[in-house]
């Protein structure tokens, strides 16, 4: 019998994901395992960690990897690259650690342009701490640090990530991809391509961010959630390439 | 690399030990009394095809570092007290991640900005830690621009040799002097760093470097095995230096460049008929406790001679465990303690004077 749908070589063989049930983390995962695959640089991979549900990567894709404190993972990946400037380097962060507390350090890497590609779940959400107010959390959004809502007078506005990144001289791709349908996952596969084909083509920073669902901190039904993916999120967070070199 | 002596300040000469050393990335952000550092390693890295980054913070250098220092390289960052404050957090990681990082500490006033008047304020900071966690650090403390280039040297063969950061601690006075030293040659063997290192999966098992241990056990154990590590460190690389020990009465102690003056002073007191003998750490963690309590038990009393508050002091009295008096003779920053200062300081507390301060 001919074997037509397996887990991708550069993934752990015996796991079961320990993710939230309809949390997109899981896609978004197999996503970089499969193109992973595809370019065939699992061996060539050296990754620096986030902190937050995305940490979880490293039990699920059977790769090299170092622990950096919470957002400082691209500061992490460019001493990794610098130091072996051979190697793939990648990251993959929520929103909070690539945004919030690692903006500085993200942006930066863009600006300096190093060939390192990043990958930022975008959840609208603390999701680890259970679903605290983040710098991508809705303008109207409750969570458990705004009850009654995010408005601008007291919490400020959400980041629109890929824009920023795509403003970076040295960013060479940005975009920001959904996990919501199965024709969106698709797209999302080919932007995580291209953020890693960048690099290896050497022309500086690939970024692509994701939005993802968040069903247990959204208080709301897998599907419910990918509804609030369409309606709520991509009108603030649209979809799209917002740089290519 | 030249045995001949040269005159070079420390900041640079702390640059060129590295660069002779083998370190292969800097990574670093400006600030008196150290920038020199970075200023000459920006274009001698690139010089020699190796890497330079001028972070956007000292938080973005430390985690530089440690992401290069996974990947078997060595790598360095430098900094000054307040903004090395900035940099605890990831030496707790290092700690616990077991990452040979090396971090140059050319000290300044504190506390907050301070100023950049010399001081010796940043030994708890060192030697205790300003991260979360039990951890320990190793810290080397030069006294010359000579030591300056032996301990930078040394610092980059600790951190590989026992995968656990390295801090030296240099000050504003040693950093900002110049003096003669000569490099030689890096003296130390390369360390193998294959079996943990880095490099890709490459016909090997994936590796992780973490410190998260979602099992109480695992944890528990892990703890454990830092503190072992260390213990074998302070088997094996605990360093001091003494003068006149063997008939002192009274012992002048002190870390880094204060030396120079208690070993002056030392030679005053001989002079006016007052048995005075040295004791310098080099390594101020591990700390030689174990030969100040056995110079205590001979009933050797102590004189902590310090540009701080009295940092160094509570270890030399904890090391004594009362077996002797100790006192402190210091000033907390600004103009290094003098010879005549030392002197009479001593002085007034053989007398049973108050020993606090000696510019009171």
């Amino acid at each position: 019998m001919q074997q037509i749908f397996s887990k991708p070589k550069s993934m752990k063989k015996d796991f079961r994901y320990t993710f939230c049930p309809g949390c997109d983390h899981g896609i978004a995962i197999r996503l970089i395992g499969e193109v992973i695959d595809e370019l065939g640089v699992r061996e060539e991979i050296i990754s620096s960690t986030s902190v937050g549900c995305s940490v979880f990567l490293y039990d699920f894709l059977d790769i090299d990897a170092v622990e950096a404190p919470h957002g400082r993972a691209l500061a992490s990946a460019t001493g990794v690259k610098r130091a072996r400037p051979d190697k793939v380097v990648f990251t993959y962060s929520g929103d909070g650690d690539f945004a919030s507390i690692g903006l500085a350090e993200s942006m930066h890497t863009a600006l300096r342009g190093e060939n390192i590609t990043a990958f930022c779940i975008n959840n609208t959400t603390y999701g680890m701490t259970g679903g605290q107010l983040g710098p991508t959390t809705l303008m109207g959004q409750k969570t458990t640090t705004s009850p009654t809502g995010r408005n601008k007078d007291y919490y400020g506005y959400p980041i629109k990530i890929a824009e920023h990144i795509a403003l970076c001289d040295g960013t060479a791709f940005s975009a920001r991809v959904s996990l919501d349908t199965v024709a969106n996952i698709n797209k999302a596969k080919q932007a995580i391509k291209k953020a890693f084909q960048v690099q290896l083509e050497g022309k500086g920073f690939g970024f692509v961010e994701i939005l993802s669902s968040c069903p247990t901190n959204w208080h709301m039904t897998p599907e419910e959630a990918h509804e609030r993916v369409r309606n709520e999120m991509m009108p603030v967070f649209p979809l799209g390439v917002f740089k290519e070199i | 690399m030249t045995t001949e002596k040269v005159l070079i300040k420390g900041n640079y000469a702390i640059a060129q030990a590295a660069v002779n050393a083998g370190c292969q990335c800097y990574f670093g952000y400006p600030i008196t009394p150290q920038t020199e550092i970075g200023e000459y390693l920006s274009g001698k890295m690139q010089e020699l095809g190796r890497a330079y980054v001028c972070a956007e913070s000292e938080l973005g250098a430390i985690n530089m570092v440690m992401g290069a220092v996974s990947t078997g390289v060595k790598a360095m960052t430098s900094s000054s007290s307040c903004a090395v404050a900035l940099m605890q957090e990831a030496l707790s990681y290092a700690a616990s991640d077991e990452l040979p990082v090396v971090l140059v500490n050319v000290m300044r006033t504190g506390p907050g900005l301070g100023y950049i008047y010399p001081a010796q304020g940043d030994y708890n900071q060192a030697v205790y830690g300003g991260g979360n966690g039990d951890y320990k650090i190793i810290v080397l403390a030069p006294s010359t621009v000579q030591e300056c280039v032996d301990l930078t040297y040394r610092a980059f063969y600790l951190a590989q040799k026992y995968r656990n950061p390295v801090i030296l601690l240099a000050d504003g006075l040693l950093g900002q002097m110049m003096e003669p030293a000569s490099f030689g040659e890096y003296p130390y063997p390369e360390v193998d760093v294959s079996g943990w290192a880095l490099t890709g999966a490459k016909g090997r098992e994936a590796r992780k470097i973490y410190s998260v241990a979602p099992d109480e056990k695992k944890q528990i154990q892990h703890i454990y095995d830092l503190h072992k590590k260390f213990e074998v460190i302070a088997e094996n690389e605990t360093t001091y230096e003494e003068f006149n020990i063997d008939d002192a009465e009274i012992v002048l102690t002190a870390f880094g460049s204060m030396t120079r003056n208690i070993k002056a002073a030392m030679n005053v007191l001989r002079s006016k008929g007052i048995k005075a003998g040295c004791f310098r750490p080099v390594t101020l963690s591990p700390f030689p406790h174990n030969r100040i309590s056995e110079l205590a038990l001979k009933g050797k009393d102590f004189a902590v001679v310090e540009m701080n508050m009295g940092q160094m002091f509570k270890d030399v009295k904890y090391a004594v465990d009362g077996k002797s008096k100790v006192d402190l003779i210091n000033r907390p920053c600004g103009e290094w303690l003098s010879v005549e200062e030392i002197v009479a300081g001593v002085e007034r507390v053989m007398q049973g004077g108050k020993a606090y301060a000696a510019n009171i």
